[in-house]
C-alpha cells in the first residue's frame, strides 16, 4: 500500500458572520486515527468538509497525499433503486476491486434504498466508503443509528483500514474504543 | 472517463424513465401534446387561423415544457450528496453537468420532436410548416436543455426552488422562442441561423455557470 498522509495547518472556519473555530491543526501518518470531539453544532462537520475540499477554509491550509472518501449524513445512495445496483453504481466509478468490510448487507441488496432503516443506512454509507479504495477515511459521525454490534464492527473496520496503513478522521460526539487513538477537542480552538 | 460513462447512463435511465418521486420523460410530452390538442377547442377549429398560429403555439408548448422537469435536473442528486462524492473524487462538475444536459436534451429534446408530427397535425400546419418546425426544435432544444441545467443548478436547494427556476427560466428562453417561432414567418429562414446561434451560445455558457453554481452553494 503507498503511504498516505493528512494535514491541516490553522485553520479557522467561518459561517456566516460567526467564526466555529481557529487554530486547528494535525499531522497524521499512514496507520493513525483521529478523533474530532466536541458538542453539537462546534463545527466538526464544517470541518470534515473542509479537510474533503468541499469547504474553503477562513484561514490555514490542508495538505494531502492519498485519496479521500468521505461518509457523512447524505449517503449518495438512489432512493429508489436496490441497495445492490445502487453500490455497484459507486463501484464502476471507483473500480477499487471488493471491499474487505461488508457490514452485513448481503440480506439486503435488493432490498430499495428507501426502505432501509436509519442503521442500515449507515452501514450503507460505509461500505460505499470502504469498497472505494480511498487511503484516507472521513467519518462524520458513523456511529449514529448503529446498535452496539455494528457500532463495534464499524470500529473493527476502522482498525483493519488503519492495519493496511490507512488514515481515518472520526468526527463523533460518542467515546470510541480504537487503539492510539489521538483526540482533537474543538472546545479548545473556540476564538 | 469511464466515470463520466457511467454517470451518464445513470442520468439517462433516471431522466428517460424516472423515479419515485422525479417523474419521467413522459409528463413533458404528454404537456406539449396537451397544448396542441386544447388550442384548437380553445380558439376555434378555423383551420387557416390554427395553420398561421400553431407553430407558434407549438414553440410555447415547448419552452413550457422544458421548464416542467427542472427541479429535478441537480437538486435531487445534490440533497442527497452525490455532487460532494463526485468532487471528493476529483470529477469535475462541468463534466458531470455537460453530460446531464445532453441527458436532459435526450430525453425532452428529441421525444418532443418525435410528438411534432402528431401536434403538427392538430393544428392543421402542413409538411413544409412541420419540416421547419423540425429543424427549429433541433436546433433549439438542446439551448433549452442547456438554460433548463443551468437554472437547476443555479435553484437547487433553495426553497420554493422549482416555482424561482420556472421565473428564471422563461426570460432566458425568450431568444429561442422568438428566433424558432420567428422561422416561421414567410422569409423567416434566417432566424433559424439565429436560433443555433443563440443555442450554441447557451450549450457554451451552461456548463460552467451550473458548474459554478453547484460550487457556490456549498459554501
Amino acid at each position: 500500500m503507498q503511504p498516505c498522509c493528512l494535514a491541516a495547518y490553522d485553520l479557522a472556519c467561518r459561517r456566516g458572520d460567526r467564526l466555529l473555530f481557529k487554530g486547528v491543526g494535525f499531522e497524521l501518518a499512514g496507520g493513525e486515527a483521529l478523533h474530532l470531539a466536541g458538542p453539537n453544532g462546534i463545527g466538526k462537520s464544517s470541518l470534515m468538509r473542509i479537510l474533503a475540499g468541499l469547504l474553503r477554509p477562513y484561514a490555514g491550509h490542508v495538505e494531502h497525499d492519498g485519496t479521500l472518501a468521505l461518509a457523512d449524513e447524505r449517503p449518495a445512495l438512489d432512493p429508489h433503486r436496490p441497495l445492490g445496483e445502487a453500490l455497484a453504481f459507486w463501484r464502476a466509478i471507483d473500480r477499487a476491486g471488493e471491499a474487505r468490510a461488508d457490514f452485513g448487507l448481503e440480506d439486503l441488496l435488493d432490498v430499495p434504498v428507501r426502505f432501509l432503516s436509519t442503521g442500515q443506512r449507515k452501514r450503507a454509507a460505509l461500505a460505499r466508503l470502504a469498497a472505494s479504495g480511498a487511503r484516507i477515511w472521513l467519518l462524520d459521525e458513523p456511529l449514529n443509528g448503529l446498535d452496539a454490534h455494528w457500532g463495534a464492527s464499524t470500529q473493527a473496520a476502522i482498525e483493519a483500514h488503519r492495519a493496511l496503513g490507512g488514515i481515518a478522521v472520526i468526527a463523533s460526539h460518542q467515546p470510541l474504543q480504537l487503539q492510539k487513538l489521538r483526540t482533537l477537542s474543538l472546545l479548545e480552538h473556540l476564538p | 472517463m469511464r466515470a463520466l460513462w457511467t454517470i451518464f447512463r445513470r442520468d439517462l435511465t433516471l431522466l428517460l424513465f424516472g423515479a419515485p418521486g422525479r417523474g419521467g420523460a413522459l409528463l413533458p410530452l404528454l404537456f406539449f401534446l396537451a397544448v396542441a390538442m386544447l388550442y384548437p377547442f380553445a380558439v376555434g377549429p378555423d383551420a387557416k387561423l390554427l395553420a398561421r398560429t400553431g407553430a407558434g403555439v407549438i414553440w410555447v408548448a415547448a419552452l413550457l415544457a422544458a421548464i416542467l422537469p427542472l427541479d429535478r435536473l441537480v437538486e435531487p442528486d445534490l440533497e442527497a450528496g452525490f455532487f460532494d462524492q463526485w468532487a471528493l473524487r476529483g470529477i469535475a462538475e462541468e463534466g458531470v453537468l455537460s453530460l446531464r444536459i445532453l441527458a436532459h436534451w435526450l430525453s425532452f429534446g428529441v421525444p418532443l420532436m418525435l410528438a411534432a408530427p402528431l401536434s403538427a397535425g392538430l393544428l392543421n400546419l402542413d409538411g413544409a410548416q412541420l419540416w421547419t418546425v423540425e429543424v427549429g426544435l433541433l436546433l433549439g432544444t438542446p439551448g433549452l436543455a442547456a438554460i433548463g441545467v443551468t437554472i437547476a443548478a443555479l435553484t437547487a436547494g433553495l426553497r420554493a426552488g422549482a416555482a424561482l427556476g420556472g421565473l428564471l427560466a422563461i426570460p432566458l428562453a425568450v431568444p429561442l422562442l422568438i428566433f424558432g417561432a420567428g422561422s416561421l414567418q414567410p422569409g423567416g429562414e434566417s432566424g433559424l441561423l439565429l436560433l443555433a446561434a443563440s443555442s450554441l451560445a447557451a450549450l457554451a455558457i451552461a456548463p460552467f455557470a451550473a458548474g459554478g453554481a453547484i460550487r457556490a452553494g456549498r459554501e
